[in-house]
Formats: C-alpha cells, sequence, structure tokens
C-alpha cells in the first residue's frame, strides 16, 4: 500500500513532464519532416530561438504588461473586497448589486476594451480600467461567499466578548475568508495578464499585446509562438508567487490533524 | 463577591411567549445547573444571561450591577468548542483579552500560567486541529475562563464528548472551578451530568417554560468517584425524572 502510494504521489509530478516533453518531441519532428511547413507551425527549437534574437523586446514589452496586470489586479482586489465588506454589511445594498454584478461578467472584454481606448485614450489607464474590470468579480464573489458563510455561534460568541463589528471582521471574517481569498485570486491573477493583452492589442504602444499584434501582421509566426508561451509561463509564474504567498501566510494549513 | 441574580425573565418571540418570570440565582463558588428538555428555550434564557439579547422584562444583576442587555460581563461557552482554525491555542485563549484592548504580551502573561491546569502544556502553539477533542474542550474552558470575571455559562458543553472523556472532565471541572474559585451555570439535557456536577439544579419545564422546581445535591457522597453508583445519585436522578415526567 505504502509503496503504491509513493508511485502515485511521484508520478502525479513526473507524468506532466512527460506528456509536456512528448508533446514538445513529437512537433519537433512534425517541423523537422517538414509534415506542416515551418512558416505554418514554426518547431520548438525556432521558437526558442526567438527568446535568444528577441530578448530585449519580449522583456521590455513583459515589463509593460506586467506593470499593467500588477496596478489593475491591485485596484480589482480592492474593489472586489471593498464591494464584498459592503455587501455583506448591508444586505439591501446586497440585493441591489449582486445581480448587476453577475450582468457585468456577461459582457466580453474584447467588446469594452475599444469603448475604453476610446474614453481613456492609448496610455496605461484603459489597460488599467480593463484588468480591474476583469479581476474584482472573481475576488467579490469568494469573499462574499466567504463572509457569508461564517458560522454564526462564532459571531455570537465574539458578540459575548463585547466585540463590536470592526473586531468581527477583524478576528473572525477576513482570517476565515483567506481561503477562498487565494483561492479567488489565482483566478483572478491569470484573468489580469490576459486582460492587459487584449486591451494592448486594441490599442497602445507598448506591452505583450502590442508586440504580437506587430509580428502577426509580419507574419512572423515564431515570434507569435514565443510571446504565447511567454504569457502563459507569466501566469504559471505568478500563481505560483501567489501560492507561495498563501503556504507563508496560512501556517495552520501546513500541520498535520491529530490522531482521532 | 460574585453573585448572579435572574430576576422576572420574560420573553416572547412574536405573540408567543417563550419564558414566563424565569428568577434564579447563582451564589459565589457554585456550580448550578438548568435542566430542560431540547426546545424548550434554554438557549434563549443564555442568550439574554449573556447580554446578547434583550428581554421582554425582567433584569440580570451581576455584582449588583444591572448588566441587562450588555455583553462581555460573563464568560460564555456554547456547545461547539469554537476554537479559531487560524490561531494557535495560545492566540485563542487569549482572544477575550485582545477583543477588550489588553495588550497581547499582557494577557499573555496572563494566560500563561493556567495552561498547565488545564493539561495543555506544550500545546500553546499548536493550533486546534492537533487537539483531541478533550483537549478542544479544555482549551475552549480555558478561553472561556479567561473572558470572565468569575463566573461561567455553559450550554451543554459536554454534549459532544464521548462517555469516558465526559467522565473525566466532570471530576477534572469540578475540582478546578473550586481552585480557581469560579461559579457556573450549566445548561444541560443529560440527568446524570446535572446531578454529576452541580450543587443545586434548576428545573425549566412548561409552555412558556419557566423554573418549576429546584434541587439541592447534598449528599454527602458527591465527592467520591463513584458517586453515580451509589442510593443517594438514584434518589436524585428518580425525583427529578418524576418531575419531568409529571
Amino acid at each position: 500500500m505504502a509503496f503504491m502510494k509513493k508511485l502515485t504521489n511521484t508520478s502525479i509530478n513526473f507524468l506532466p513532464i512527460v506528456a509536456v516533453l512528448l508533446i514538445l518531441a513529437i512537433w519537433q519532428a512534425i517541423s523537422f519532416f517538414q509534415i506542416i511547413p515551418e512558416f505554418l507551425l514554426p518547431s520548438p527549437l525556432s521558437v526558442l530561438e526567438v527568446f535568444k534574437s528577441d530578448y530585449s523586446a519580449l522583456f521590455s514589452n513583459s515589463l509593460v504588461t506586467l506593470i499593467e496586470a500588477f496596478w489593475g489586479l491591485c485596484f480589482g482586489v480592492l474593489l472586489g473586497v471593498g464591494l464584498a465588506l459592503i455587501m455583506d454589511l448591508f444586505h439591501p445594498i446586497y440585493k441591489a448589486l449582486y445581480p448587476l454584478l453577475v450582468i457585468t461578467q456577461t459582457i466580453p472584454t474584447v467588446a469594452i476594451a475599444p469603448l475604453l481606448i476610446l474614453w481613456f485614450g492609448y496610455g496605461i489607464l484603459p489597460k488599467v480600467v480593463l484588468v480591474v474590470a476583469t479581476t474584482f468579480f472573481p475576488i467579490a464573489v469568494g469573499m462574499l461567499d466567504a463572509f457569508r458563510s461564517t458560522d454564526k455561534d462564532l459571531i455570537t460568541l465574539m458578540r459575548t466578548l463585547g466585540a463590536n463589528t470592526p473586531k468581527i471582521y477583524f478576528y473572525i471574517k477576513f482570517p476565515d475568508a483567506i481561503d477562498s481569498f487565494f483561492a479567488s485570486l489565482k483566478i483572478s491573477v491569470s484573468y489580469s495578464l490576459v486582460g492587459a493583452v487584449v486591451s494592448e492589442w486594441v490599442g497602445g504602444f507598448n506591452g505583450l499585446g502590442v508586440y504580437m499584434t506587430r509580428v502577426m501582421k509580419a507574419y512572423a509566426y515564431d515570434k507569435m509562438f514565443a510571446v504565447i508561451f511567454l504569457i502563459s509561463i507569466l501566469s504559471l509564474a505568478l500563481i505560483l508567487l501567489v501560492n507561495w504567498i498563501q503556504y507563508l501566510i496560512t501556517p495552520w494549513r501546513r500541520t498535520n490533524h491529530a490522531q482521532a | 463577591m460574585t453573585e448572579l441574580l435572574v430576576q422576572h425573565i420574560n420573553q416572547s418571540f412574536g405573540d408567543k411567549e417563550i419564558l414566563h418570570d424565569v428568577s434564579l440565582s447563582v451564589k459565589p463558588n457554585e456550580i448550578v445547573s438548568i435542566l430542560g428538555v431540547s426546545g424548550i428555550g434554554k438557549t434563549t434564557l443564555f442568550n439574554i444571561i449573556a447580554g446578547i439579547n434583550q428581554p421582554k422584562s425582567g433584569n440580570i444583576v451581576f455584582n449588583d450591577e444591572d448588566i441587562t442587555g450588555q455583553a462581555g460581563h460573563l464568560g460564555y461557552m456554547l456547545q461547539k468548542d469554537l476554537l479559531l482554525p487560524f490561531r494557535t491555542i495560545m492566540n485563542n485563549v487569549i482572544l477575550p483579552d485582545l477583543v477588550k484592548g489588553v495588550k497581547k504580551s499582557a494577557a499573555i502573561a496572563r494566560a500563561e500560567p493556567l495552561f498547565e491546569f488545564f493539561g495543555l502544556t506544550g500545546y500553546e502553539n499548536k493550533y486546534p486541529h492537533e487537539l483531541s477533542g478533550g483537549m478542544k474542550q479544555r482549551a475552549a474552558l480555558l478561553r472561556t475562563f479567561l473572558s470572565t470575571k468569575d463566573l461561567t455559562l455553559l450550554d451543554e458543553p459536554f454534549s459532544a464528548l464521548d462517555e469516558l472523556t465526559k467522565r473525566g472532565i466532570y471530576q477534572w471541572y469540578t475540582d478546578i472551578s473550586r481552585q480557581m474559585q469560579n461559579s457556573t451555570l450549566l445548561i444541560t439535557h443529560s440527568v446524570d451530568e446535572a446531578i454529576t456536577l452541580s450543587d443545586r439544579i434548576y428545573i425549566l419545564s412548561g409552555k412558556p417554560a419557566t423554573i418549576s422546581h429546584e434541587i439541592k445535591i447534598t449528599s454527602a457522597k458527591r465527592k467520591q468517584a463513584d458517586f453515580e453508583l451509589t442510593a443517594d445519585f438514584i434518589h436524585y436522578k428518580k425525583e427529578i425524572l418524576d418531575i419531568l415526567n409529571s
């Protein structure tokens, strides 16, 4: 039994790596034997070559996109947490805003991106606004659910101790919502990059989205693939960063349960 | 001296009367039980005594001070242990002091010596899920003791524990409350628990509920470990069951 468990545990880390390497190998073979011509599907190695040759452009454009995503995410998180807090505190506001909140998510971001350019120009502002619009929702819903599902008896306990509402949030509701917060944040982090890129796509001077439209018009598909890889690598790195922060601030998750 | 007086409490929700003219008292260093069937209104009464609900009429007087509708005076432990999973045991038990605005270092200094009393030495920096059921209950009791000036309200605190753990904890609880000069008002639906723990038992019955009887446990044998096997114990139990069944 123990051996089987060990095997499955290691294969969890091992199998996806094998799968990715296998796909890359097949892909490389397809290009090598020219089953699909190189200009349509550049080989993994030529994509890797782009990372070397076009390093500085990729780096500087990533930085622009990351900064937009970062500020958008910051304000998105603030807005999301703030909305959740207000909606949890005041029931009529919850009733009034919740359907509206859901409706905002039915509007495709690609559709509002040109409008934001029209209103806010070609600078960083429309990008940040779009990222806010895509990231606040998972945070707001996650936090609101957590706030509303706090054990009623815990709140009763706090009231018997003479705690007022701010203290109840400080000692109970916020710490209780940490897990939901991070679950939502992981979604919002990947949304933030996609949001920034889509926004740059529609109009802008710098950033991975702008780079993408430029190389697409030049039919430089190797660079196109390089950018796609880069965005997904950045997303993964950010999610890992969030995981690491979560690990640091939730020490109670690291300990084992008592043997019952 | 610590004394709690519950005076002529009436409570109703809508036009449904729940409690009718409930009066009782807890004297210094006493353990007093309120016994009644489920759903009779025991928790409603406790919420009023603890000050989180306002009664329709009547008063709660603690140490000659009217505390009706004021929370934070008495220690109140609910049925579940309600330890916060994201706080260590130490940070859980000092919570009452932190809420009152006491400095963390001062709160820890007050709590630290009591860990040995409560059999929790070495568990200060553990999280609740690392403790057994009995230990969690003791930690919750320690927090309750630390939240009060000498009077503890317990709402069926031992009902979730298994039979053997429960027996151990009864003896331990009577010892500890004597040592700490603490008085206790306890809600229970277990006749055995009431007789084992209490100096006096109030029986809450009827609709609306009122205190129908008061029974004093005066037997000399009540300090014995096998009290529950003595004729005295059976005699009390019969008396109470007769009242509850009538």
